[in-house]
């Protein structure tokens, strides 16, 4: 017994070239690529997590040009010519970035599927406002959800991680 | 939760995606920020065959501040606008709905014109756009015309673009000197849609309201501007409270909410009557 399949037409490759952690990266891609799986599947850069896919968990948050945006909510082809900055661009376990020195200090993860997008995010934040107040750093990290409910010891970790960056002399990363 | 497939089409000028769109017609998708448009292709919601992604096409990025408007092209971003001190100086109401527009790594993406287009009466920006009196301008092959945002929304996600127009721009009119205003909204969550907002703009002068002005969020069919001057006209900061009954009902009476899980219409009524009362104290003692 034999079934004929029909497969759908292929679908176009368009090319993406864009600059990751500073890193160029070029590839080709179905137009309906998200970028976030584009990280994840196409350049295998598995630190930026995908949560609810349609932009409310904040977990896939990157930087593109130095501005947290949603990955799951931009096409991988619209990032040609971008800078991105994933988690993997924050710091590495050798070296880790002051966001994540915090975040270790303070226990401000549990799972860890969300620290990614609060990594990326909170890094943006504190170039803005160096100095936040407590009330500044919950406000910031409204669109990151944490489903371990740790916000507290989030909260603390923007705080610490000011402070780790202020001590550095402001150094960034 | 993956979009369907489609064709990507990058045009470089206003031309070339006004041709693309006028080809492809109803089986197109103009796509600026993509916030709402991307959820929507992802959960299959739209499965548009085309997406005319006009983040290339030059010229759309621009503010503008005119004498009488604020002029926002097609792919500058909620927070592009926000930022702008330029905007903020002679329309203040944009920053102060624009903070409250979901998240900052939404409207880093998110495009204020898209949120007008998209026409959802839970957004911020077509509220503030008909409390603006803004004009929506529109391309289509061989057409340029502009439309009153009174007349562009017309349903709850519809609007009189036709399928092969694009939005180019959108001008907020700004308010006489002497008008102040104020948005405020409340959600479940930091971020999330609003159970119920209001904007209101007041004119005044010698310690006098002249005209005042409301428009909701999330508890009309669509966007429309509540005038309160019938209530308002006269009034001042100290004799406010003997008209906030007159106050509560105009608005009782002016919105149309529906019950959804979130909240049942007549919190919402409630909510959107209470915020009104407390924009406009506030609003009026600043």
């Amino acid at each position: 017994m034999s079934t004929q399949f029909t497969l759908p037409d292929a679908e176009e490759m368009l090319p993406v070239q864009v600059q990751i952690n500073g890193v160029r990266h070029g590839a080709s891609v179905p137009a309906r690529r998200l970028l976030s799986d584009f990280l994840r599947h196409d350049l295998r850069l598995t630190g930026t997590h995908v949560g609810c896919e349609h932009g409310v968990c904040g977990a896939c948050t990157i930087l593109l040009d130095g501005e947290p945006v949603r990955s799951c909510l931009m096409f991988a082809v619209q990032a040609t010519g971008h800078e991105i900055t994933t988690v993997e661009g924050c710091g590495t376990i050798e070296a880790m970035g002051p966001v994540q020195q915090a975040f270790a200090e303070c226990h401000g993860l549990q799972c860890g599927f969300c620290t990614p997008g609060f990594i990326t995010t909170i890094t943006a934040f504190l170039r803005e406002n160096p100095a936040p107040r407590a009330p500044e750093a919950r406000e910031a990290i409204s669109g990151n959800l944490c489903r371990c409910t740790g916000y507290q010891n989030i909260v603390k970790s923007v705080l610490r991680a000011a402070e780790i960056m202020a001590e550095q002399g402001g150094q960034e990363r | 939760m993956k979009p369907a497939p489609f064709a990507h089409h990058a045009p470089r000028s206003l031309d070339e995606a006004v041709a693309v769109l006028g080809e492809v017609g109803h089986d197109g998708k103009v796509l600026a920020g993509g916030q709402s448009l991307i959820p929507m292709l992802s959960m299959r919601l739209a499965a548009p065959a085309h997406l005319i992604d006009i983040n290339g096409v030059a010229g759309l990025d621009t503010i503008e501040v005119t004498p009488d408007a604020v002029r926002v092209g097609a792919t500058v971003r909620h927070r592009a606008l926000e930022r702008s001190e330029h905007a903020y100086a002679v329309l203040p109401l944009l920053r102060q709905a624009l903070v409250k527009v979901a998240h900052p790594a939404i409207r880093n993406r998110g495009t204020t014109v898209g949120s007008i287009a998209h026409a959802d009466a839970a957004g911020e920006m077509p509220s503030i756009a008909v409390l603006t009196d803004a004009v929506i301008e529109v391309r289509g092959p061989g057409v340029a015309r502009e439309i009153p945002a009174h007349e562009f929304f017309t349903g709850p996600l519809e609007t009189a673009l036709a399928a092969d127009e694009l939005v180019i721009a959108v001008r907020f009119g700004r308010f006489p000197a002497g008008t102040v205003t104020g948005f405020v909204e409340s959600a479940r969550r930091s971020g999330d849609y609003a159970l119920a907002g209001v904007g209101v703009a007041i004119h005044g002068a010698d310690d006098a309201v002249i005209a005042a002005r409301a428009s909701f969020v999330s508890v009309t069919d669509v966007p429309d501007v509540l005038d309160l001057s019938p209530v308002l006209a006269g009034a001042n900061a100290s004799d406010l409270a003997a008209r906030a009954d007159d106050l509560v009902t105009a608005v009782r009476e002016h919105v149309a909410p529906e019950a959804d899980i979130h909240a049942s219409a007549d919190y919402r009524r409630m909510l959107a009557a209470e915020l009104t009362r407390r924009l406009v104290a506030e609003v009026m003692s600043a």
